[in-house]
This record gives structure tokens, C-alpha cells and sequence, in this order.
């Protein structure tokens, strides 16, 4: 069998030098084919004696079995090649820039009043709102300042000729508090809400604008006092500030609509020549600013709500909504809030997924 | 309000510094706006004395002056000033000293060649009064070297904020009267002893308006010398900000900052015949005091005389009658006047002052024989003359309230408990009577108090607010509860998806120039404010557009190459019977480049692609379906508003009439008025008309599990007329067969080449969804056949 060690041997070496696919395929095909060698001794294998075949045969198979290995690794091997190649010819350059996706924005305004209702949420208040083209009963009469009242030439109110179908002003609500009356009509007692909202007043300077965020928060039950509402401040704006140093500072104060009347100051520390909310405004290096005005509803007020005064009080404090995302948030312009500025809203503004939990914390850090 | 620490210690027996004392003002309620101490500026001016006076060198009007600070070693300096001369003693201003007139630090310098080792100051230049003609000249006996502060004496000057319903402290006594309560010292008795006249009043005074002016007392003083005040008045009055005048009205000043007691002096000679208190007549005027010409209208009282009127009653008097250094005989006003006439009077006039502020908060109305006496007896003292019998016309409300108190109240509203005692010392020192059963009897000179809150206002505020114990609100049992609405919840999911798409949130004004405001108004009225602050915020929005529009403007003219914006607020419409009709909206304006140029040549070529009306139905679309809108069943309509391009806008609507949304291209009219160049895409969302998503309450979903066996995608094109909207075709083939077609979608839309003029066609991909079992050949030539029927109607022919 000299034909068939010559034959493997050659087609074995044929098979290590083949450069490509179509020559494996044609070496397998002149050994394995129909007509292939491999093929032909397997062949007369049928015209063999018993004892040939015990002796020729496993040489034949081998070899069949040695040249199928063979042409499989060497096909494999050029199939790896040729993937190796064609890889390297499409590589790219990655430092290129990806396609970019715009990054949105929630605005301050609106982040900061999410938080305030998450906040508030734990404490047991809805968000309540009110048209903010209010009458004048509404926004000044059902507050206790009646026609003459001082305070209400104190309000810069933007007025409109037209009267509503009673015979009352209309005008732009100088505040959120209209709400409470609202509220108290709509919904009775007890009651615990906040009303975010936009207000107005006929103001502009640097630290005034005609239009800005107010939030008010109204509480009417049984046996509520003034301790309630301290504690409810303190709590709230640890809550808000993220901070258990809050110090808050209450001074006698006046609201036609409250009564006792609170201004609530907290204190804060001067970090780098800027005000820091936290620690007593007595010391070193603090001081007191003025952040809330609240108090005891008064009487009037709530029997303009339709309760009974006899039955029910409660405690109401309003704060301005811009001016606590400027003191968290460390803005220092009013005006840039509603300029629409897509580099400051970019700058300012909250992520789409910065929503506020009470387990995440209400707050966003820089 | 402002007066100095003298004026306050001249009726406060306390030994309180200014610091003490302004911390209890604050926490009394009187809010300290600032104290300030000139003489703090001082420290570094010493008191000198000139030893010689010689002429510069080098300049005719200057001199060169040694000048001795008490040490023995006279320094050298150059002065100006025409009345420095050898022996007088005056200031000087060392090195390091800052000038309190111009914050300039004085150095050692060389003045034309002279050196000058200080300056000699004037009265101007220290902030301690107007005089600039020469240097300050001070007794011959003031002690040379000590600090000019020291010599001048600290005597701070408090500024207080007196909130509206304290018109007692609008007066030094009303504020001395709240520190004597509060412990700070002793409240020093008012000692105006009447002063009996020496004859009749020779005018005759009365009130004709006893509505408006319910007492009006007055008296003559005739011989007096009208000159200058004395020091301690002026120093007052300048200390208060106000300008020392002439002593008589300088002293009907003091008594109004002093006590919150306004008055009026008229000059006698000016008047002519009885001086009555009236209403106003058609058409009278009144030149104030200011210089201001006023018209008068029938509802506003006003004094009078036979020649006409003199003083706008309570607010401010007239320029014909008034005190002047010629004066000889005066008349005395002190009159109450019904507080809220004179507000309306100021408030139609616009005319602010003093007077009016303390009538219109209401002055004690038993105070108006004590201020008679005190004008008196000062205008005797100062200016001489002889006082008249004093004419009372009319009755002040003297009336006192009574309040039922119950002294717990003090715990259960104010928070805090204070002992009945205390309570007690604390009202009475406020000048309130309290009666064995806690009747409250309220002091005339607090015209705010009428209830029991009030009470327990003034017994804490000056127990102190800090004794309040914070007390935790009562809690719900378990975890908060939800508390946002529906409406509250779809505003929040909108917000923070749009974020997530890629727009940035504003917030613009709601009030807009007309101009804006109209070109929105699609035939609504809109609401303009009568008091604009400005042309550009005069009108309500109508839309939210208009405010994106000019803020996408501004960001483009300020180089952004993509503007992305968009706004959740209200829309301002009419309702009925004349109340506000206010709608949550939400608007988004695309502006520049949707996309920009890049180095992928696969997209767009690598050139960059503006917004087109595509990027906005897309936006508007997204939106509504995180609304909760029914996004599926919305039909695309026309009619957007003549603010969009007629071609490349829509409306998406549930049913012919319900709007949910607009979206499209802006009209090129409408961008060239809001001076924006290049296409604007822009949508705007009607919240309020989406309506509330169904089977909400329930968390359980309806049930659903994947279908087992595999859905068949068939494609199909079809030739129909140009003018057939996709979405129509789209709808009736998906029709076609309602249980097996779960998905239809157009993915080509060719017009040209093969397909007739006026026609285009539509390649639309067919889901198949099999239930039971798979499709056989027959199954699918019948869906086939029955897409290719449906689509027949709308005059689609199958291409082959």
C-alpha cells in the first residue's frame, strides 16, 4: 500500500499549503469526492479477501479519518483569517462622537415645589390651587382687609377693568392665600393643605419681580396652636434644607388674616460671603433672614370660610417658592427664573429622574 | 419710623443700651430696620485747636495751619476754608479716618508742595448737617485731643418698622410704652399741663362732615414769633429724617413723631371767616403743601375757609395757609377724622404722608385735648404769644371696647402658658383694664385690638414668642397617605417626561405685550390689565406659545443652534358671569436644528436637518400618551389656526369636535412677528380637555398572556389619490379584520416614477396575530383579500 501513504502524505501537504477555502474544498473533493482517491480504495475495499480486508482496511479508514481532520482544521483556520481580516478592515475610529441625545430639563420652580409637596405629603397636606384672576372678595375682603384696609394698598395689586357677575374687581391674586378661603369652602374642616402657585404684584427691581411663586399652607382642626405651627415650620424646613441645625427665629408680626401674626426668621451662617441656612442667627458668624410669614388664622377668616371659629382654628404661613430654590439651590437672580434661558435652565435645572422621594432624600446635590 | 436714643430716654426711664433695646423691639413685634450711630464714624476725629494760621506758598487760597491735639507736638496742615484762623478750635481728621460723606481715607499728603498731615472738617463732610462754608468751629473751652466722638455723645438712631395695625407706635411714646411693658424701663408720664386761654377763639370753627371729620378742636395763639426751632427740637426732628423747618411746624412735627398725633398750624392772617370741616365741592381743588395741585371730589372732607379750602383733612395741608417766618397769629387744627374716608381719599388722590398714615390706622381718639396742650405749651415756650379758649366742634368715638378673655387661651391658641398674673401685669402696662372675670377693656390708642386673639397676641408677644414650645402636629396612623390629584400627578409625569425627551423646562410670564397676546387669541376676549407695570406685561396669555416664541427668539439670537423648550402652566380664558376661565396647557417650541451636522454621513447626509412638523407630532404624540390620552383612537385633523403653516400643521382630536392637541410649522407670518428666522416647529397640549384615564382606581391590570403562536407580517402597497390622508388608509385596512390584523404601519410613501399623476403610493406592513391555530394558504388569501377590499373603499388599488 505504498499508493495510499504516498497519496495521504500529498494530499496532506497539498491540504498545509492551501491559501483558501476553495482550494480546501477542492483537495477534499479530489480525496473524499465521488471520484476522490479516499473514496476509491474504500471502494475496492468490496473486492477484498477477509483477510485483505482486515488489514487494509483500518489503514484506509485512518487515512480517510486523517485527511478529514486535516482539511477541518486548515478550513477553520482560514475561516479565522479571513474573519481576522475582515474585522480589522472595518474597525472605526471610537473617539468619534456618538450620536447626541438632548438633555432636558425640570425647571427649579417646579422641582421645588415637587419637593414641597413630598414633604408636606408626610406631614398629612394635599395640594390645593385657586385661579390666580381672583375677585377681590377672594383676595382681600374673605382675608379680613376690607376696602379701606392699609394693607391692601401694601399689595402693588395689578388690577383688570371688569367685574365678575356679583359685582367684584377682578385682579391678579397678590398672594396664594385666596386658597385658604377656597379650600375652606370647598372642602370644610379638618383640613391640611399647601397651595404652590404663581401670584403678582405690581414690583420690579432687582430682588422683585411682577410675577412669582408663592406657596401657602393652611391647617384647621381642633386645639391647634401656635406650637403646632412652630414645630411645623421646623420640620418642614429641616426637611427642605436637609439639615437638623435649623433655627428658626418667630417675631410678633401683623397679617389682617392671622391673628396672633408671625414672622418667622431663620438663621443662617455666612460660608465664604455666602449665607448658608442652618445654626442660630446670634452667632459669630450668622444672622437672621426673614423666610416665612404665618400665624393663627384669624376668626374672621375662617367664618368667611364658612366654619364656625368657636369650633375650629388653625394655622396658616405662607413663603416664596423661588426665593427658597434660590437660598437651597444658591441662584442669586430672580429675573434669570422666568428668562427662559436654555444655557441657565441647563445649568439650574433638574434631571427628569431627580424626582423627589422622602427615601432618596427631597433634596438634589450639586 | 426712625428716632434717636435721646428722643426715646426723653419719655423711657431705662438704662438699656441700643442693642438691647433694638433686640426687644424685634421681639416685641416693632421689626429694627437698622440702628446707627454716626458717631461711630467719628472715632478717628479729634478735637484740635489752631495755633497758627499762615498763608501757602503757593496758593492764594489756602493756608497752611499748625495745629496742637493737646500732646505738644502740633501737627502741619493745609486747610481751604475762609474762617480757619489762629485760636479756633474745631476737628480734625487724621490719617486712616474715613470721611463719612464721600468714604474717602484721609492720608498724609503734600498739598502744592506743603505737606498735610490731616484736614479740618466741615459739618457736611462729617454727615452731621448741611453747612460747607467753613470748618466746624467749636467752643473755645472743648477739650483739645479728645475723640470728636466722645465729645459729640453716641446717640444711635433706631429705624422701625411698624406693621399696619399699630398706629400707637407710630409715635416715639406708643414704642416707649411697649418697652416699659416688656421690662426695658419706665414709662415717663406725659406732663402737658392745659393751658387755660386768655380770651374767646376769635374764629369760629365747626364741623359741617360729621362723618368724615367727627371732632375738629382748635385755638388761636396770636403773637408769636415764628423762627428757627431750638437744637434739642431740630436734633429731634433730624434724627426722625425730616427737615427742621420753622418752629411752629416743626413742633406740630415733634408731636406727630412723638405721640402719633398729627396737627395743622394755619397762618390766621391767611383765613377768612369760619374754618369748617365739609365735603369736598364739585370741582374744588387744593394746592398742597407739596406744591401739587389736587382736584377734590363730593366724598373727600376737606377744611375750609369762606375763600375756599386749605387742607386736604388729615392728609396734607395747603401751601396758601401755612406757617411762615412772617407769621403772627395761628390757628390750631387737632381734629379726629373717620379712618377709612381719609384712606379713600389718599388712595384716589395717590397722596401719601405722615398725617394720612397715622388717620387712616386710626390715632387715639382721646388724645386731642392732651396734643392741644402739648402744641401749646411748646408753641408759648418757643415762640411766645397768647393762647385763646379752646373751640371743641363735634365728639371723637371715644367708646372703649370691651373684650371677653379667657386667660387659658393664652396656651390654647398662643401655644405657651402664662400665669394669670403675668397676663394681668402685662395688659395693664400695655394700658389695658382687665376686670375680675377677665373683661378685657381695650385702650383707645389701640384700634386694632377687638377679639380675644388679639389678646393673646399682646400677652405673648411680650412674654416672648421664643417661650413657645414647638408641638409635633397630631399624625395619621401608619405611612403618608397619596395626596396629589389626577390632574396634579399627569402635570408631574408631563414635566419630567418632557424633560426626559429633551426639552428644557421654562416658565414665562403670564401676561404679555397685546401685540403677542392677540396674535394668540384665536376671537376669545382677553383679559388686559388696567395697571400694567409695563406695555410688554399688559395682557393674560391665551396660549403658552406666544411667551416660548419670544424665549426660543432669544436664545437663538444669543447663538444656541437647537432650542428645545417647553412650558406646563395656564391658558387665560373668559368663564361665565365674568370669572376667570384658567387651563392647564402645555406648549413646546423646537427651534433651529433638529439634528446637526456630523461626521456620520448616514444620517441626513452628515448635513444638519432643521425641526419640521414631524419632530413636533412626535413630541405631541409622547406627551398625550404619558397623559393618559387615547392616543390610538385620535384622529389628525386640520384647522390648527391661522398661527401654523395651512399645509404642514394639525390638530389631534377624539371625535370632530374635541381638540386634545395642535401641532405643526409656525405660520412664516407668525415667526417674522415674533422675529424668529427659519422654520419653527411648536405643539401645544390642551390638558383639560384629555379626559381621565378609564379603569383607573384599580392596580390589577387587565389580563393579558403573550400569544403561544408566532404572528405573520404581510406587506402591501396601494396606489390612492394624493389627497387621502395615510392615517385613513391605515385606519379602514386595520379595520379590515379586527380579531387577526394587531398591527398596520405605512413604511414607504412614493410619488413619482410608475405611479399616475395625482396619486401616490402607500407600502403598508400587516401584522397577523393567529389565536387558535396558524394560518393555512386559504386563511391568508381571505385577510389578504379582505385588507385589499377595505382598502378599495378609499379608492386603494392594489399595486401588482
Amino acid at each position: 500500500m505504498e499508493n495510499l501513504d504516498q497519496h495521504q502524505a500529498e494530499t496532506l501537504a497539498a491540504i498545509a499549503e492551501a491559501a483558501t477555502v476553495q482550494a480546501i474544498e477542492a483537495i477534499r473533493v479530489s480525496a473524499l469526492g465521488k471520484q476522490g482517491w479516499v473514496s476509491a480504495l474504500l471502494k475496492s475495499l468490496g473486492g477484498m479477501t477477509r483477510e485483505q480486508r482486515h488489514s487494509e482496511g483500518p489503514k484506509i479508514h485512518a487515512a480517510r479519518e486523517a485527511v478529514t481532520a486535516a482539511l477541518s482544521e486548515r478550513k477553520a483556520a482560514l475561516e479565522h483569517a479571513a474573519l481576522e481580516a475582515r474585522l480589522a478592515a472595518e474597525t472605526v475610529d471610537l473617539s468619534l462622537p456618538a450620536s447626541e441625545t438632548p438633555r432636558g430639563s425640570v425647571h427649579p420652580v417646579s422641582q421645588v415645589m415637587d419637593e414641597l409637596a413630598e414633604i408636606f405629603a408626610d406631614m398629612g397636606f394635599a395640594v390645593a390651587s385657586g385661579p390666580e384672576i381672583e375677585d377681590d372678595w377672594h383676595n382681600f375682603t374673605a382675608l379680613n382687609m376690607p376696602e379701606t384696609h392699609p394693607a391692601r394698598a401694601m399689595h402693588d395689586t395689578f388690577y383688570f377693568p371688569d367685574r365678575d357677575a356679583e359685582g367684584r374687581s377682578m385682579l391678579l391674586r397678590t398672594h396664594t392665600s385666596p386658597v385658604q378661603i377656597r379650600a375652606m369652602l370647598d372642602q370644610g374642616a379638618p383640613l391640611r393643605v399647601i397651595a404652590p402657585g404663581r401670584v403678582y404684584r405690581s414690583d420690579s427691581d432687582a430682588t422683585h419681580t411682577p410675577m412669582f411663586h408663592q406657596i401657602e399652607g393652611l391647617v384647621i382642626d381642633k386645639g391647634i396652636h401656635l406650637g403646632h405651627l412652630k414645630w411645623t415650620l421646623e420640620t418642614f424646613l429641616k426637611a427642605f434644607f436637609e439639615r437638623d441645625d435649623i433655627v428658626l427665629r418667630l417675631r410678633p408680626s401683623y397679617f389682617p388674616f392671622t391673628e396672633p401674626s408671625v414672622e418667622v426668621d431663620v438663621g443662617y451662617t455666612l460660608v465664604g460671603g455666602k449665607r448658608v441656612v442652618g445654626g442660630s442667627g446670634d452667632a459669630p458668624d450668622g444672622g437672621w433672614m426673614e423666610v416665612l410669614g404665618s400665624g393663627m388664622v384669624n376668626r374672621k377668616v375662617i367664618a368667611f370660610g364658612g366654619l364656625d371659629p368657636d369650633e375650629w382654628q388653625g394655622f396658616a404661613f405662607g413663603t416664596g417658592v423661588d426665593r427658597l430654590a434660590m437660598l437651597k439651590y444658591g441662584m442669586d437672580d430672580l429675573r434669570a427664573f422666568f428668562d427662559g434661558d436654555a444655557r441657565w435652565l441647563g445649568h439650574y435645572g433638574f434631571g427628569a429622574l431627580d424626582v423627589p422621594t422622602l427615601s432618596g432624600g427631597v433634596g438634589v446635590r450639586a | 419710623m426712625k428716632f434717636s436714643l435721646s428722643w426715646l430716654k426723653s419719655v423711657l426711664d431705662t438704662k438699656a443700651d441700643a442693642r438691647q433695646i433694638a433686640e426687644k423691639l424685634t421681639s416685641l413685634g416693632l421689626e429694627i430696620e437698622s440702628v446707627e450711630d454716626a458717631s461711630a464714624a467719628l472715632t478717628k476725629f479729634r478735637i484740635a485747636r489752631v495755633l497758627t494760621a499762615e498763608k501757602h506758598p503757593q496758593a492764594d487760597k489756602l493756608q497752611v495751619l499748625s495745629v496742637d491735639l493737646g500732646d505738644g507736638s502740633p501737627l502741619q496742615v493745609v486747610c481751604g476754608a475762609p474762617n480757619a484762623r489762629a485760636g479756633l478750635v474745631g476737628v480734625l481728621g487724621l490719617p486712616g479716618a474715613v470721611v463719612p460723606a464721600n468714604g474717602m481715607e484721609l492720608r498724609k499728603s503734600a498739598i502744592r508742595g506743603v505737606e498735610s498731615n490731616g484736614m479740618m472738617c466741615s459739618t457736611r463732610e462729617l454727615c452731621l448737617g448741611e453747612d460747607h462754608d467753613g470748618i466746624i468751629e467749636l467752643p473755645a473751652d472743648a477739650p483739645v485731643g479728645t475723640s470728636f466722638a466722645d465729645y459729640l455723645g453716641s446717640d444711635p438712631v433706631f429705624d422701625v418698622a411698624i406693621t399696619p395695625n399699630r398706629p400707637d407706635c407710630m409715635g416715639v411714646y406708643g414704642i416707649a410704652r411697649d418697652l416699659a411693658a416688656a421690662g426695658l424701663g419706665v414709662l415717663k408720664p406725659i406732663t402737658a399741663v392745659p393751658v387755660a386761654g386768655s380770651f374767646a377763639c376769635p374764629v369760629e370753627v365747626r364741623t359741617d362732615d360729621p362723618e368724615g371729620c367727627p371732632a375738629f378742636y382748635g385755638r388761636v395763639i396770636r403773637g408769636v414769633k415764628n423762627g428757627p426751632s431750638p437744637q434739642w427740637l431740630q436734633d429731634f426732628l433730624k434724627s426722625a429724617g425730616q427737615r427742621p423747618i420753622s418752629a411752629l411746624v416743626d413742633i406740630t412735627n415733634f408731636v406727630m413723631l412723638g405721640y402719633g398725633r398729627p396737627a395743622h398750624a394755619y397762618d390766621l392772617a391767611r383765613l377768612t371767616g369760619a374754618v369748617v370741616a365739609r365735603k369736598a365741592r364739585e370741582g374744588e381743588t387744593c394746592l398742597a403743601l407739596n406744591g401739587k395741585e389736587y382736584a377734590l371730589q363730593p366724598f373727600m372732607t376737606v377744611i375750609a375757609d369762606d375763600s375756599g379750602v386749605h387742607d386736604i383733612a388729615g392728609i396734607m395741608g395747603g401751601e396758601h395757609s401755612g406757617c411762615t417766618e412772617e407769621t403772627r397769629d395761628v390757628l390750631l387744627e387737632v381734629a379726629y377724622f373717620d379712618p377709612p374716608s381719609i384712606a379713600r381719599t389718599g388712595q384716589a388722590l395717590a397722596l401719601a404722608s405722615d398725617a394720612r398714615g397715622r388717620f387712616e390706622r386710626g390715632v387715639d381718639p382721646a388724645f386731642l385735648d392732651t396734643g392741644m396742650d402739648l402744641l401749646t405749651s411748646l408753641i408759648l415756650d418757643i415762640c411766645g404769644g397768647e393762647a385763646s379758649e379752646v373751640v371743641r366742634a363735634g365728639q371723637p368715638p371715644l367708646t372703649r371696647r370691651t373684650v371677653a378673655y379667657d386667660p387659658a387661651l393664652a396656651g390654647t391658641l398662643g401655644g405657651v402658658d402664662v400665669g394669670a398674673g403675668e397676663q394681668k401685669r402685662i395688659l395693664a402696662a400695655l394700658g389695658f383694664a382687665v376686670a375680675e372675670d377677665w373683661t378685657v377693656t381695650v385702650p383707645t390708642w389701640r384700634p386694632d385690638v377687638d377679639g380675644a386673639p388679639d389678646i393673646v397676641e399682646e400677652v405673648i408677644r411680650v412674654h416672648g414668642l421664643d417661650a413657645v414650645p414647638s408641638t409635633p402636629l397630631p399624625r395619621a396612623d401608619g405611612v403618608a397617605r397619596p395626596t396629589a390629584t389626577a390632574a396634579q400627578m399627569t402635570e408631574r409625569r408631563l414635566r419630567r417626561a418632557a424633560a426626559a425627551r429633551g426639552l428644557h423646562e421654562a416658565v414665562t410670564w403670564s401676561f404679555l405685550p397685546e401685540r403677542e397676546a392677540a396674535h394668540f387669541a384665536d376671537g376669545q376676549p382677553l383679559w388686559t390689565l388696567a395697571n400694567p407695570i409695563s406695555e410688554d406685561l399688559k395682557v393674560m396669555r391665551p396660549s403658552l406659545l406666544p411667551g416660548l416664541l419670544v424665549a426660543a427668539q432669544r436664545n437663538l439670537h444669543r447663538g444656541a443652534s437647537a432650542v428645545r423648550l417647553f412650558e406646563i402652566g395656564r391658558r387665560y380664558l373668559r368663564g361665565e358671569g365674568g370669572a376667570s376661565d384658567e387651563k392647564p396647557s402645555l406648549a413646546v417650541v423646537l427651534a433651529g436644528d433638529a439634528v446637526p451636522r456630523g461626521w456620520d454621513a448616514r444620517v441626513n447626509g452628515g448635513k444638519a436637518r432643521a425641526f419640521d412638523a414631524f419632530d413636533a407630532k412626535a413630541e405631541t404624540l409622547a406627551l398625550l400618551a404619558e397623559a393618559g390620552a387615547p392616543v390610538d383612537n385620535l384622529q389628525v385633523m386640520g384647522e390648527a389656526g391661522a398661527q401654523f403653516h395651512p399645509g404642514q400643521s394639525a390638530t389631534l382630536r377624539l371625535g370632530p369636535k374635541q381638540v386634545l392637541a395642535r401641532f405643526g410649522m409656525l405660520h412664516p407670518a407668525t415667526a417674522k412677528a415674533f422675529d424668529l428666522d427659519g422654520p419653527v416647529a411648536v405643539a401645544e397640549l390642551f390638558l383639560d380637555r384629555i379626559p381621565a384615564r378609564k379603569g383607573a382606581g384599580t392596580f390589577a391590570r387587565s389580563h393579558f398572556a403573550p400569544p403561544a403562536l408566532q404572528a405573520v407580517k404581510r406587506d402591501f402597497a396601494f396606489l390612492v389619490d394624493a389627497g387621502v390622508p395615510a392615517a385613513d388608509l391605515l385606519r379602514a385596512v386595520r379595520g379590515a379584520d379586527k380579531q387577526a390584523i394587531v398591527g398596520a404601519r405605512v413604511f414607504d410613501d412614493f410619488r413619482g416614477a410608475g405611479v399616475p399623476e395625482g396619486q401616490k403610493s402607500l407600502a403598508i406592513e400587516i401584522t397577523l396575530q393567529p389565536v387558535e391555530k396558524s394560518f393555512d394558504e386559504a386563511a391568508l388569501k381571505a385577510l389578504s383579500d379582505k385588507v385589499v377590499a377595505a382598502a378599495a373603499k378609499l379608492g386603494g388599488v392594489l399595486r401588482g
